[in-house]
C-alpha cells in the first residue's frame, strides 16, 4: 500500500465516527477500527521489504519553492513506530468502546483519536522536516482535544491547556531549530540531512539548532523540567492516557531524537544535554512515582522516568546504547499501555483509583490481577519478562559511561532510579491487588467483559513472548530499527536473558532487592516525603502563564484600548516616521511630468471638497449634519473618479455611498444626536498636529507620484496588454477582479460573507440578552411624523424596483468589457431591495423574503468555487477562466466567459452580505405594534382605509 | 457651436454646485440642507453627462444613471430619518 494512503487513512477515517455515531456506538467504533486496521495491514504489506533492509519512498512535490514536499519514507525506525501507533491504536479503539460510558460523545472521541493517530503516523513517516513539523503541531492540537475530552471537568480543561502550552511552545522552538538545520544543509529532506553529519556538526549554528530541536523533543517527551504537564494530562479518559501518554505522543520526542541521532549525536554537547536531562528525569520521575496515591499519577511519573531512561540511552551516543533505547521503546510501550489499561479497568470497576482506598483486588478481579502483575513485574525488571532485558542493557551501558570524569555518577543514579522503579512497580501490585479483601469500595468491583481486558491481555502476551524468545520475536524489528537510528553498521548485541555474571546483573539484583525494602518502609518514607517542602509545578506554571498573560494584556491594552483616535494616532505617527526615514535615506528624482492647469470646474469641485471636509471638522458634534457633509464628499470623489478615467471606481463609490448612508442612519437612530465634548485643548492641539502631518504627508506623496513617471515597468502595463488577449475582456478592472486576481476576489467574498454573518450573530446575541427589553420599551428621542409607510414612497419604490434590477442586470452583463461587474450590480440590486424595506417596513418585507440571506451568501461562494473548480476538469489550475464567442442566429456575436459565472458568485455574495447586514441592524428597531399587514398605511384602494391606520404609530408632533 | 454650449452649461452647473453647497453648509434647517444635497446630486449628473459630451464618450452615462437612480434613495433615507427617526420600521 502506498505510504500516502497509510498516512492519509486515519485522517479520512476521522470523518466516519463523527457521522456514524448516529447509527450507534458500535458503528462508530467499528468504522474507527476498520480504517486503523486497513492502515495497519497496509503497513504490514510493506514490512517484509523494510525488514530486508530496504527503504520505501513516496515523493510528491507540494511547495517546492519553499522546500516543503510531501515526501514520505519508511525505514526500520518508521516501521517500528508506525507499528506501535497503529497496533496499539487498534487495541485502544477496542478498549475505549467498552470504557466510555453512554453519556460520553463517542463519535467525537474516535474522530479526535484518529486525527491524532494520523498526525503521529505522519510524523514517523515524514521525509521532509517541514512536513514533519506540520504533523508535529497536529499532534499537539489533537492531543489537546483528547486530553480535554471530558469538557465538564475543570482538571481536564486545565490539563489540556497546560499540555498545549508546554508542547506547543516546544514545537515553536523546534520550528526554529529545524529551519536552521535545513538552512545548514540546504535541503529540508530528511534523507539528505541525515547524510550530512560533518557539515551540520561543523556549523557554528549546530548548538543553537540542537538546543531548539531538543526543546521540542524534551517538552513533547515530558523531560525534566518540562515533565509536569504529563501527570496533569491524566485527567483525560484512560484510553487516551494509555495511547498518548505511554505508547505514542510522548514517544514522538524520543522518535525525533532517534531520527536525528546519526547527525546530531556524538558530540559532547549532545552527551551532556541529552544524557544529563534523561538521567535527571529518570531519577526524579521514579522517586515521585513512588509517593503518588493516584494510580494514573503513579503510572504517569513512571512514564516520565522511563522516557528519561530512553533519552539517557540516546544521549550516551554509543551504538549499543542506541540499540538498548530502541528495544526499551518497544518494551515500555507494551507493558505501560497494558498497565494504563489495567488502571483504567480498576477505576472503571471500583470507581476509585486512589491506592489508599484499594487493596485485595486479586480475589475480586483475577484476570485484571494477572495482567497487571505480569506488566508491573516487567516494569520492575524481573526476569524473564521483557522489561528485564532492556533494563539489563541500560545498566550495562550506564556502567561503561563516565560523566565529567566520574565513573560513579551515571551507574549510581541509574541503579537508584531502577531501585525506585522496582519499588513503585511492586507497590502497584501489593497495595492494589494483594492484601486483605476490602468491602468498602464505592461499587463492588469485578472483572470487566472481554472487550476491555483483551487489549491489555494481548500486550501482556507480548511482554512474556519478547522476554522468553527475545531474538526470534523482537530481534528483526530491533535490528532494522536500530540500524535506521545508527545509520551504519550495527554493533554486536544479543537479545537474551542470561548474559552471565555481569556487573549489570548485580546492579539489577541490588535494585530489585532495594525496591522491595523501600516498599516495606513505604509508610515511614511517605511521612518524611509529605513533610518535605516541594515545589509545586502547577503553581509555578500558573504563575508564569499569569505573568505572560498580564504582560500581553498590558501591551495590548496600551495599543488597543477601544479608542479610534488612539489607533489613528498610532498608525499615522508610525507611518509618518517610517516614510520620513524613507524620504531621508532614499533618493527622489526630478519631476518628469508637467503640472496641468486647473479649470474653473475643477476649482468648484475642489472648493466643495475642501469646504465640506472643513465643515465636517467644525460640525462633527452634530452627527446628522456631519453625515450630510460626508454625502458631499462622496459625490465630489465620485465625480473625481469619473474625471480621472476610473468609471468603475465611480460606479462603486456611488453605490457604496448610498449603502453607507443607510447603514449610518440605522445606527444613528440609537445614538445621541450630538457627540459629547470631551477633548481638552492640549489634546486637540496634539491631534491636530498629528492629523496635519499625516494629511500633508499623504498629499506630498501623491503629488510626488503624479508628477513623475515610474522608473520601472508597472504591473498595469501587463494587465493592459493581457486583459483582452488572456482574459477575454476589455474592462481591465473587471478582468483583474475576476481573472488575474480571481483568488483574491474569492477570498474577499468569503470574508464579506463572514463579516455579514458575524453582524447577524452579534445582533442575535444582543437581541437575546437583557438589552431586548430596553429596545422594546424604547421611546423615540425626536417627535415622529404621522405616516410610517407613506403611499407616495411605496408607489415610487415599487416602480423603481424592476428598473433598478434591470439596471443591475445590465451593469452585471456589460461588466466584462465596459465599466460594471458583479460587485456594483450586487450593490444596485441590494439597494433596490432595501428601498422596499424602507417603504413598507421591516416586517412586511421580511414576510415576502423567500430565500435566507445566509443562503444567498453561501450560494455565491459556492458558485464562485464551482466555477474555479471547473478549471480542474480541463487540467488547468483553480480559477483559470475560459471564454469563447458565439453567433446565435438573428443576434450579434457575443462572448461567453466562465469569468461571468464567477462574477455571478460575487454578485450573490454581495447582495446577501449587504442585505443581511442592513437587515440585522434594522431588527434592533422592531417594536410590537408595527404594522405588518399592509404595504402602506393609507391606501385609497382599500375600503376600510381610514380605520386601518395604526393609531399606536401616530404620535403627536 | 457645441463647444460654446458645453462651456456655457459647465459654467452654469458649476455655479449651481457652488450655490447648492453654500446651502448645504449654511442652512438653518436640516430639511433645506438635505434638499440642497439632493440638488447637488442632480447637478452632478449634469456635469458628468456634459463632460461626456465635451470629450465625446458614452463612458460616463452609467455613472450618471446610477446617481440618478440611487441618489434619491439617500435623500429618502435622510428624510425618513428626520421624520421618523427609524428608516426601516
Amino acid at each position: 500500500m502506498s505510504l500516502f494512503l497509510i498516512a492519509a487513512l486515519p485522517f479520512i477515517g476521522a470523518v466516519f465516527p463523527a457521522l456514524l455515531i448516529r447509527a450507534g456506538r458500535n458503528a462508530a467504533s467499528f468504522s474507527a477500527g476498520l480504517t486503523t486496521l486497513l492502515a495497519f495491514v497496509g503497513l504490514m504489506i510493506n514490512a517484509p521489504a523494510v525488514l530486508r533492509g530496504e527503504t520505501i519512498h513516496a515523493r510528491l512535490d507540494w511547495l517546492p519553492g519553499l522546500g516543503l514536499n510531501a515526501n514520505f519514507f519508511l525505514d526500520g525506525l518508521g516501521l517500528l513506530f508506525a507499528t506501535l501507533i497503529l497496533g496499539i491504536g487498534l487495541l485502544i479503539i477496542l478498549y475505549a468502546r467498552f470504557y466510555l460510558s453512554r453519556e460520553d460523545p463517542m463519535g467525537q472521541f474516535y474522530s479526535y483519536l484518529l486525527l491524532f493517530q494520523g498526525a503521529m503516523v505522519g510524523i514517523v513517516l515524514s521525509d521532509n522536516i517541514l512536513l514533519l513539523l506540520v504533523f508535529w503541531e497536529l499532534t499537539s492540537l489533537s492531543s489537546f482535544l483528547l486530553i480535554g475530552y471530558w469538557k465538564h471537568l475543570p482538571e481536564g480543561r486545565q490539563g489540556a491547556r497546560m499540555a498545549l502550552a508546554v508542547t506547543g511552545s516546544g514545537g515553536l522552538a523546534m520550528i526554529g531549530g529545524m529551519l536552521i538545520l535545513g538552512n545548514i544543509v540546504g535541503s529540508y529532506d530528511l534523507t539528505v540531512i541525515l547524510q550530512n553529519k560533518e557539515l551540520i556538526q561543523a556549523s557554528p549554528l549546530y548548538l543553537p539548532a540542537l538546543i531548539l530541536i531538543l526543546l521540542g523533543c524534551f517538552t513533547k517527551s515530558a523531560q525534566f523540567p518540562f515533565h509536569f504537564w504529563l501527570p496533569h494530562a491524566m485527567a483525560a479518559p484512560t484510553p487516551v492516557s494509555a495511547y498518548l501518554h505511554s505508547a505514542t505522543m510522548v514517544k514522538a520526542g524520543l522518535f525525533l531524537m532517534a531520527r536525528m541521532w546519526p547527525v546530531l549525536s556524538g558530540t559532547p554537547e549532545w552527551f551532556y544535554i541529552v544524557a544529563t536531562t534523561g538521567l535527571v528525569t529518570m531519577v526524579v520521575g521514579a522517586v515521585i512515582a513512588l509517593f503518588k496515591d493516584d494510580l494514573k499519577a503513579l503510572l504517569a511519573f513512571s512514564t516520565v522516568s522511563h522516557l528519561g531512561l530512553i533519552t539517557m540511552l540516546l544521549g550516551f551516543g554509543t551504538k549499543v546504547a542506541a540499540v538498548a533505547a530502541v528495544f526499551h521503546i518497544i518494551n515500555h510501550a507494551t507493558f505501560k499501555a497494558a498497565l494504563f489499561m489495567s488502571a483504567g479497568i480498576v477505576d472503571h470497576e471500583a470507581h476509585t483509583r486512589d491506592i489508599k482506598r484499594l487493596g485485595g483486588l486479586r480475589h475480586l478481579m483475577p484476570i485484571t490481577f494477572t495482567i497487571a502483575l505480569i506488566a508491573s513485574l516487567s516494569m520492575a525488571g524481573i526476569p524473564p519478562l521483557n522489561g528485564f532485558l532492556s533494563k539489563e542493557m541500560m545498566l550495562e551501558a550506564a556502567f561503561h559511561t563516565t560523566w565529567a570524569g566520574s565513573h560513579w555518577v551515571i551507574p549510581g543514579l541509574a541503579v537508584l532510579a531502577a531501585l525506585f522503579s522496582a519499588a513503585y512497580s511492586f507497590r502497584f501490585i501489593v497495595h492494589v491487588f494483594l492484601g486483605p479483601k476490602r468491602h468498602d469500595y464505592p461499587t463492588h468491583p469485578h472483572d470487566p467483559g472481554a472487550g476491555m481486558w483483551i487489549g491489555p491481555a494481548l500486550l501482556v502476551v507480548l511482554v512474556v513472548m519478547i522476554g522468553l524468545f527475545s531474538s526470534p520475536v523482537a530481534g528483526p524489528m530491533v535490528s532494522t530499527a536500530a540500524q535506521a537510528v545508527i545509520g551504519g553498521e550495527l554493533p554486536y548485541f544479543k537479545l537474551k536473558l542470561w548474559h552471565g555474571l555481569t556487573p549489570a546483573l548485580y546492579m539489577s539484583i541490588g535494585a530489585v532487592a532495594g525496591g522491595a525494602i523501600l516498599l516495606m518502609l513505604h509508610a515511614r518514607l511517605e511521612a518524611i516525603w509529605n513533610a518535605l517542602p516541594r515545589p509545586e509545578a502547577k503553581t509555578i506554571f500558573d504563575a508564569i502563564i499569569g505573568a505572560a498573560t498580564r504582560l500581553a494584556n498590558s501591551v495590548t491594552d496600551a495599543l488597543h484600548n477601544g479608542s479610534m483616535t488612539r489607533y489613528g494616532a498610532i498608525f499615522v505617527v508610525f507611518v509618518a516616521a517610517l516614510s520620513s526615514y524613507a524620504y531621508a535615506t532614499g533618493t527622489l528624482g526630478d519631476p518628469t511630468r508637467a503640472v496641468q492647469a486647473a479649470g474653473p470646474l475643477h476649482l468648484v469641485a475642489w472648493a466643495c471638497l475642501v469646504a465640506a471636509t472643513l465643515g465636517i471638522l467644525a460640525l462633527h458634534h452634530q452627527r446628522i449634519l456631519a453625515l450630510v457633509l460626508i454625502g458631499v464628499v462622496g459625490l465630489v470623489v465620485s465625480l473625481g473618479f469619473n474625471y480621472l478615467s476610473a468609471p468603475d471606481l465611480a460606479l462603486t463609490q456611488i453605490s457604496v455611498e448610498v449603502v453607507t448612508i443607510i447603514l449610518m442612519l440605522l445606527a444613528l437612530n440609537f445614538m445621541p444626536k450630538e457627540t459629547p465634548r470631551e477633548s481638552s485643548g492640549g489634546r486637540k492641539l496634539r491631534d491636530a498636529v498629528i492629523a496635519i502631518v499625516g494629511g500633508t504627508g499623504v498629499g506630498a506623496l501623491i503629488y510626488a507620484l503624479m508628477t513623475r513617471d515610474f522608473l520601472f515597468p508597472t504591473i498595469s502595463e501587463f494587465h493592459l496588454a493581457n486583459s483582452y488577449k488572456g482574459g477575454g475582456g476589455t474592462n481591465v478592472v473587471n478582468v483583474i477582479l475576476v481573472d488575474f486576481r480571481g483568488f483574491d476576489t474569492f477570498g474577499e467574498i468569503i470574508v464579506l460573507g463572514i463579516a455579514a454573518i458575524v453582524i447577524y450573530a452579534l445582533t442575535e446575541t444582543i437581541l437575546n440578552s437583557r438589552v431586548r427589553a430596553r429596545l422594546l420599551n424604547r421611546q423615540p428621542d425626536m417627535p415622529q411624523a404621522g405616516d410610517a409607510h407613506p403611499l407616495m414612497m411605496v408607489v415610487a419604490t415599487r416602480v423603481m424596483m424592476p428598473i433598478a434590477l434591470m439596471v443591475g442586470a445590465y451593469i452585471f452583463f456589460r461588466g466584462h468589457n465596459l465599466p460594471g461587474g458583479g460587485f456594483i450590480a450586487g450593490l444596485v440590486a441590494a439597494i433596490a431591495l432595501i428601498m422596499q424595506y424602507m417603504a413598507s417596513g421591516f416586517a412586511w418585507a421580511t414576510e415576502r423574503q423567500r430565500f435566507y440571506y445566509h443562503g444567498i451568501i453561501g450560494a455565491g461562494v459556492l458558485v464562485a468555487a464551482a466555477t474555479g473548480i471547473g478549471a480542474w476538469f480541463n487540467d488547468k489550475p483553480f480559477l483559470t477562466s475560459a471564454f469563447g464567442y458565439v453567433h446565435p442566429p438573428y443576434l450579434n456575436e457575443f462572448e461567453l466567459a466562465t469569468a461571468a459565472l464567477f462574477d455571478l458568485g460575487v454578485f450573490l455574495a454581495v447582495v446577501g452580505a449587504v442585505l443581511l447586514a442592513l437587515e440585522s441592524l434594522a431588527r434592533f428597531a422592531w417594536q410590537p405594534g408595527m404594522s405588518t399587514e399592509h404595504a402602506m398605511d393609507i391606501n385609497p384602494a382599500r375600503d376600510d382605509a381610514p380605520e386601518t391606520v395604526n393609531i399606536e404609530n401616530v404620535k403627536e408632533v | 457651436m457645441i463647444a460654446y454650449a458645453v462651456t456655457f452649461a459647465f459654467t452654469c452647473f458649476g455655479a449651481a454646485l457652488l450655490m447648492n453647497f453654500w446651502k448645504v453648509a449654511t442652512s438653518k434647517d436640516l430639511g433645506d440642507r438635505i434638499l440642497a444635497l439632493d440638488t447637488m446630486f442632480i447637478n452632478a449628473i449634469a456635469v458628468m453627462v456634459l463632460y461626456g459630451l465635451a470629450i465625446g464618450t458614452e463612458m460616463y452615462f452609467e455613472a450618471a444613471m446610477i446617481i440618478a437612480m440611487l441618489g434619491f434613495i439617500s435623500t429618502v433615507a435622510y428624510a425618513r430619518f428626520v421624520l421618523r427617526g427609524n428608516i426601516i420600521e
